[in-house]
């Protein structure tokens, strides 16, 4: 069984419709610790995704296309850090592979190179209560899963339950990086929101799949 | 094209577009004629980065084959420098430099800097010894204080002393801030430029003449004493106009 074309536009729906719905979290995280808009940001990147989607003239034909277009639709439109991260981490994850429908290694190997590219435009590391958190736990859980011999969507699966408990985990940090980072030990006690939208846009892709199958 | 035709232009990046426009405006003053782009806020005018704005600001200052120093505000506006630099064609990116300096200190220094002509990797290197012209970190709560300004001995009246040749080839003279707001930033960046065309090392009270910030940092005043110290071919010239120029005020009396 493995992830197409379609799959990669269900998940950018799914992702736009989760955003969405805790637009108003994501916004009141980022309140606490950060300058408030990241939900507003996320929410305005992923509609005008989608309008691109249904703007195309055919549909994409590959997961590659599908994922460049999310990266520099994000790019453009989402402001604060949100923007050239995710913007960087769907370029990469776009030129991670050449097939157009992916098996469980091509999960892992989208995945990672997400995360290489949000570790590289953001150069924070782990620990540092930042979205890095979030997907470096989702990864190894991923990587666990194919080496299992675990199926796509199972994959995407763990990936998903190693991003909710990386998000998690950032609440007792102290934030080293980003605007949260001149909060200091204020920003203790506090779900990083960056590491919160990645968990929502890992569950999305794990429903995507699981719906495909 | 005249004469004063800068290679280097700086493109200025911050989530605000007023705090972008100042930043240019007061680099401008500083350094007329040097092309310094605004790319602040995010495209309907709130606060944030626009990947769209700064990627047409880069163009816009390395147009006619510029180079290209970007300031930069708080972080998440050097991230959106950096991705409009991956997805730029290479030879454009070729000719930028991402600085890593305070934002408004960072571009005064390059602006003055890129008015002498100075290549990009001059420029940059300007850019980014701004953050060095703070002291270290201070404790809280010590009691310190801003940088002493110099003043004459108390009690005395402020006195300038003519040009002397030291043994070791070194020219010092003493002389008198006669302006109202004393060693700001005109002045400084008066200073700068003045002596970027003659070959000598010159102090101010211990302070590098070349470097606009440095000049800025001794918080002179009307009536402090500047004590000149010049090195190099030129030292005697370089100290007799920087006197003339103290005494004349600047232009501001």
């Amino acid at each position: 069984m493995t992830l197409d074309a379609a799959w990669a536009v269900d998940w950018v729906r799914r992702s736009a419709a989760t955003v969405a719905e805790h637009r108003d979290e994501l916004v009141e995280l980022d309140r606490q610790i950060g300058d408030g808009d990241h939900g507003e940001n996320l929410d305005r990147g992923f509609r005008a995704v989608v309008a691109k989607l249904d703007g195309l003239d055919a549909p994409p034909a590959s997961v590659g296309d599908v994922l460049r277009l999310v990266a520099t639709t994000l790019m453009s439109t989402v402001g604060g850090a949100a923007g050239p991260l995710y913007g960087t981490a769907y370029l990469r994850a776009s030129k991670s592979g050449t097939a157009t429908e992916l098996g469980p290694d091509g999960v892992v190997a989208l995945l990672e190179a997400a995360l290489d590219g949000i570790v590289t435009r953001g150069r924070a590391g782990a620990g540092e209560k930042t979205m890095v958190d979030a997907w470096t736990p989702a990864v190894a859980a991923a990587v666990d899963a194919a080496d299992h011999g675990a199926p796509p969507s199972a994959v995407l699966a763990a990936a998903a339950r190693g991003a909710h408990d990386g998000a998690e985990s950032t609440v007792p940090l102290v934030a080293t990086k980003g605007r949260a980072s001149y909060l200091g030990e204020r920003s203790a006690g506090h779900l990083d929101p960056g590491a919160r939208s990645s968990e929502l846009i890992l569950v999305a892709a794990a429903e995507a799949a699981a719906a495909a199958d | 094209m005249t004469d004063r035709w800068a290679p280097v232009a700086l493109v200025l990046v911050s989530h605000s577009r007023a705090l972008a426009e100042g930043a240019v405006e007061v680099a401008a003053q500083m350094a007329p004629g040097v092309r310094l782009v605004a790319a602040g806020g995010t495209d309907d005018g709130g606060l944030g980065t626009s990947f769209d704005r700064v990627d047409a600001a880069l163009r816009d200052a390395t147009a006619d084959g510029r180079s290209a120093v970007v300031v930069a505000d708080l972080g998440s506006a050097v991230l959106t420098a950096e991705s409009v630099l991956e997805l730029m064609d290479e030879d454009v990116a070729a000719r930028v430099r991402l600085a890593d300096a305070p934002f408004v200190e960072g571009a005064v220094a390059a602006a003055v800097t890129a008015h002498g002509k100075a290549d990009l990797a001059t420029v940059l290197d300007s850019a980014q010894a701004a953050a060095g012209t703070f002291g270290p970190a201070r404790p809280l709560r010590d009691g310190s204080s801003a940088p002493v300004a110099a003043s004459g001995p108390a009690g005395e009246a402020p006195a300038a002393t003519a040009p002397v040749t030291a043994p070791d080839g070194s020219v010092r003279a003493t002389a008198v801030l006669r302006n109202p707001l004393g060693l700001h930033a005109r002045p400084a960046a008066l200073i700068v430029r003045m002596l970027a065309h003659l070959d000598a090392k010159v102090q101010v009270n211990g302070m590098n003449a070349a470097s606009v910030l440095d000049l800025m940092k001794l918080g002179a005043v009307k009536d402090d004493v500047l004590t000149i110290s010049a090195q190099g071919p030129q030292a005697a010239e370089a100290v007799a106009r920087l006197v003339a120029d103290v005494e004349a005020g600047f232009g501001e009396v």
